[in-house]
């Protein structure tokens, strides 16, 4: 176990264990009965309860895609009326960004892998950790219960007065929705601020720390400042709708924008709060399957921190042509010039990790290679729209769009499903299949091309965002589009077959499958109920993969790998 | 730790007695015509009262460094949400050309 | 492959054995545990500073942007009854640090009287409230359809009567070239409106959470009589002692800011 060259390479790795595993105790036997879940305060059953209601509203959120794209097929606004496209444009954003993307990665790895990189039993407050679950459920119900009668048309960003005055649909019911579901996100950051600081294991200092849980602190800071305040506006907007009096009001002297500078200040740094958790992810991806330290650690540490403190400083590129001031617009757009440095500097140490690195092509690793490749365009984009004189050209048309779509489903999404499938062995205990895990990464990165890049360019030419019927020469580019997203929905269907496959049918998981270097992968999988038999203690640094230390406590390798079917 | 730390009873009552003489004196100072100094008189007594409470009745003078961290950053994040929006509503009208 | 140890069994009854009562079982010491739940409820309060903020906020820019018809709200609201709340709050608050104190020193009965104590006073600061938004309905000043600020009522502002004039705050700074449009009468009952909105707005916002206060104190009576916290463990005394300062706080800033707006004459 010394010498780096006597770290096995992939294809050396023997072949798994025949025989099952004598059965042991863990946070799945533990106990039975719907009760046992329902009532847990075990992080890891907790976390499990997210990834089946984040999956339900997935679900529901791209059932409106299908219809919006089925819509954008002709040019005619012939498949639904434009008062229901409205409807569906909105509840479609407000479900993917409120109950999927915003509690995806934190609810369902976060809570799930936090105690366990950091070598502790629990999250520090495992109560509140069920109330989060519950209180978003809560908020989730409401705005489904809207949905059913009907949805909400104002677009998901509410813009006052149409939110407030003129819309004739159960705004209050979303945005009371909204107000409950925002402190599941607020008891989670707090949950995790808390155990980072006060919960570390011995010897696990901060910068032995995965980037993964740098990544979730950055997160929750984000979390805590500004989920509040889209708190304090969908007050103000309910009161305001109804009261029938307000202060974005302007026969009082309100100003209408000033709802939207409150709405950003929120949503902004909420996209980081989306895209932050699938950089931690990233991370994590690349080091283990490049068999490699991430390059510049503290840099990728700090440029988690920076994103999340500098987003906050850009909130008013959302609304470069509302009214704000010219000068207001000049800082906004400096400023968001700024906020893509961290984002870079991640993305060049990624690369960097790679250079040399020890490759192997397994389905995690094909999602972290879309998503730095899709968030770069993303980013990009990002950067263009910044850039005042070109957002007066495109904004509100489909290459906003784009940028969004390919940071929050190339880069979030795609981090969220590449981090599901290296840890499904940890949670789940079993192994799904290696071929089909490709067809679906390679089907979704393929899909998600199609459906979107075609965007940019309709964007460009002109195309408005949240029109239901376009002129005639837009045509062949949304055909195209919504050719990709249904392989896009296809490829989504198929991971969700074999995992759920896997469940039941796939082999046993060791330990540690990938023979990576973390804590979680320390202990069994599925891990006991208290995470570790002993607690551990850290002597080494997150990613010493050139130490060609692969399991610090468990003896040398006989490591078993992903079975190929 | 601030919760072990015990105070003697004689900060909080001179903290108390404090408040309840700021109080009076904004009170006071309110019907006094200084100008735009009644806004920073105001506001100045009005931090001087929170910070007396922060530090002493919420122990943060006896608390950790990341307890101070937590308590400035909440009131450097609302001066951002603050200066910020008015770096728009302070800026409009600048130009002299209308809506801008 | 197998576990390493036969103990994954994980025995629970052998682990809460040997674990020091009222300490929690992802918990190593009480001092862990203690500072878990401060820093928690720390963050907590930062959550409140932006939540309040966002009001704060509205306020600032709008009192900048009608400072005269702030000072015509203002004027409408009791001076006397604001500061005999601020003082009853600042009452309450050295009783809430005396329980706190209290609890510190393991001394239940103690804990449970001053926080009967802060219940009194947060309950007397309620009640002026009451009285002071049953004024404001009786006199019209609620926003809404029924609004209506009468003009005998509109207070003096350097020695001239405050009506309506050109803005004068940091916004809207006129050029001589760009004329501003002079605002009506109309306009000082729509701007005060806006004052008023935020007066029930903020006071309001801020005796919901004075109530969940009153309620989480009256919660803790009941174990304090029952002997539960000593210096160890008072976790829930502390937590909630920093909610009440901190609700007293944002009444601190919210006092001179509503009450007393341009009252010199």
């Amino acid at each position: 176990m010394s010498a780096h060259t006597d770290f096995p390479a992939h294809s050396d790795f023997p072949e798994p264990i025949e025989e099952a595993p004598e059965p042991y105790e863990h946070y799945l036997n533990h106990r039975y009965g719907l009760a046992s879940w329902l009532l847990t305060k075990d992080h890891k059953r907790i976390a499990i309860l997210y990834l089946i209601s984040v999956s339900f509203f997935f679900l529901l959120g791209g059932a409106m895609a299908v219809i919006i794209r089925l819509e954008l097929t002709t040019p005619e606004g012939d498949l639904v009326q434009a008062d229901i496209y409205n409807r569906l444009f909105t509840m479609h954003g407000i479900i993917m960004i409120f109950f999927f993307l915003i509690p995806s990665i934190p609810g369902v790895l976060g809570n799930f892998l936090i105690p366990l990189m950091i070598g502790a039993k629990d999250l520090a407050f495992p109560k509140i950790n069920l109330l989060s679950w519950y209180v978003y459920v809560i908020g989730g119900l409401f705005t489904f219960y809207a949905l059913l009668t009907g949805g909400v048309d104002t677009g998901w960003t509410f813009y006052a007065p149409l939110s407030t005055t003129y819309s004739n649909t159960p705004v209050v019911v979303v945005a009371l929705g909204v107000f409950i579901t925002g402190f599941s996100s607020i008891l989670t950051g707090l949950n995790f601020i808390v155990t980072i600081h006060r919960m570390r294991a011995p010897g696990m200092t901060w910068f032995r720390l995965p980037l993964f849980v740098w990544a979730h602190y950055a997160t929750s800071l984000i979390q805590i400042l500004g989920t509040p305040v889209i708190a304090i506006t969908v007050l103000l907007l309910g009161a305001e709708r109804i009261l029938h009096v307000g202060i974005f009001d302007p026969k009082l002297g309100g100003d209408p924008v000033l709802f939207q500078h409150f709405f950003w200040f929120y949503s902004h740094p909420a996209v980081y709060i989306m895209i932050l958790p699938a950089m931690g992810v990233v991370s994590e991806l690349v080091a283990a399957f490049a068999r490699k330290p991430i390059f510049g650690y503290p840099f990728v540490a700090f440029a988690s921190i920076a994103i999340a403190v500098l987003g906050f400083l850009v909130w008013a590129h959302h609304m470069f042509v509302a009214g704000i001031s010219v000068y207001a617009a000049a800082v906004f757009s400096i400023l968001s010039m700024l906020v893509a440095i961290p984002s870079a500097v991640k993305v060049f140490n990624w690369t960097t990790t790679l250079y040399k690195g020890s490759i192997s092509w397994d389905t995690p690793m094909l999602y972290a290679l879309g998503f730095i490749g899709l968030f770069t365009i993303g980013g990009l984009t990002g950067v263009m729209l910044a850039t005042l004189g070109i957002d007066i050209h495109v904004h509100d048309t489909y290459f906003v769009v784009a940028h969004f779509h390919y940071i929050m489903v190339g880069g979030a999404i795609m981090g969220y499903m590449g981090g599901l499938h290296y840890w499904w062995p940890k949670i789940t205990g079993k192994l799904y299949s290696k071929f089909w895990s490709k067809v679906g990464a390679l089907t979704i990165f393929l899909g998600f091309n199609v459906t979107f890049f075609p965007q940019f360019i309709l964007g460009y030419l002109g195309m408005p965002r949240r029109y239901h019927a376009y002129p005639n020469e837009f045509q062949v580019l949304n055909v195209m589009s919504s050719a990709g997203a249904t392989v896009l929905g296809l490829g989504y269907l198929i991971p969700a077959v074999y995992l759920i496959w896997s469940m039941r049918y796939g082999k046993d998981a060791s330990a540690n499958p990938w023979g990576a270097i973390g804590l979680e992968w320390e202990t069994n999988s599925p891990p006991p109920v208290e995470n570790f038999d002993k607690p551990p203690v850290v002597t080494w640094g997150a990613y010493e993969y050139h130490e060609s230390r692969v399991a610090p406590s468990l003896p040398p390798p006989k490591q078993e790998v992903m079975r190929v079917t | 730790m601030s919760s072990t730390h015990v105070l003697p009873l004689r900060i909080y009552f001179g903290v108390f007695a404090a408040l309840l003489v700021l109080t009076g004196t904004t009170v006071a100072v309110a019907f006094v015509d200084m100008g735009p100094l009644n806004n920073v008189v105001a506001l100045g007594i009005a931090v001087c009262k929170a910070t007396l409470v922060i530090l002493y009745f919420m122990h943060v003078r006896y608390a950790t460094r990341l307890t101070s961290l937590v308590v400035a950053s909440g009131l450097f994040w609302l001066a951002i949400m603050v200066g910020l929006t008015f770096a728009d509503y302070a800026t409009r009208g600048w130009l002299g050309v209308a809506g801008r | 492959m197998s576990p390493e140890t036969p103990s994954a069994a994980i025995g629970a009854a052998a682990i809460t054995d040997e674990h020091p009562p009222r300490l929690a079982h992802h918990f190593d010491s009480y001092a862990q545990q203690r500072e878990s739940a401060t820093l928690g409820v720390w963050i907590f309060l930062v959550t409140e500073i932006m939540f309040f903020g966002g009001l704060f906020t509205a306020y600032i820019l709008y009192r900048s942007k009608y400072p005269e018809a702030f000072i015509a709200g203002s004027h409408q609201l009791d001076v006397m009854l604001g500061t005999i709340n601020t003082a009853v709050l600042i009452c309450s608050s050295l009783t809430m640090a005396m329980a706190v104190r209290s609890a510190q020193l393991g001394r239940n009965k103690a804990i449970a009287g001053f926080l009967v104590a802060t219940i009194v006073f947060g309950s007397v600061f309620l009640g002026i409230k009451a009285t002071e938004y049953h004024h404001k309905f009786v006199e019209h000043l609620v926003p809404g359809d029924d609004f209506h600020l009468a003009l005998e009522h509109l207070p003096t502002h350097h020695g001239k009567p405050v009506t309506s004039e050109l803005p004068t705050g940091i916004v809207g700074e006129s050029r001589a070239d760009v004329a501003l449009p002079t605002a009506g009468p109309k306009d000082i009952q729509a701007h005060t409106q806006l004052f008023f909105f935020l007066y029930f707005g903020m006071t309001g916002l801020h005796a919901v959470h004075m109530i969940i206060g009153v309620g989480l104190l009256a919660w803790l009576i009941r174990p304090s009589l029952q002997g539960r916290f000593d210096g160890n463990n008072h976790n829930y005394v502390e937590g909630i002692g920093l909610y009440w300062h901190f609700v007293d706080i944002v009444w601190i800033f919210l006092f001179p800011l509503l009450y007393l707006v341009g009252r010199h004459g």
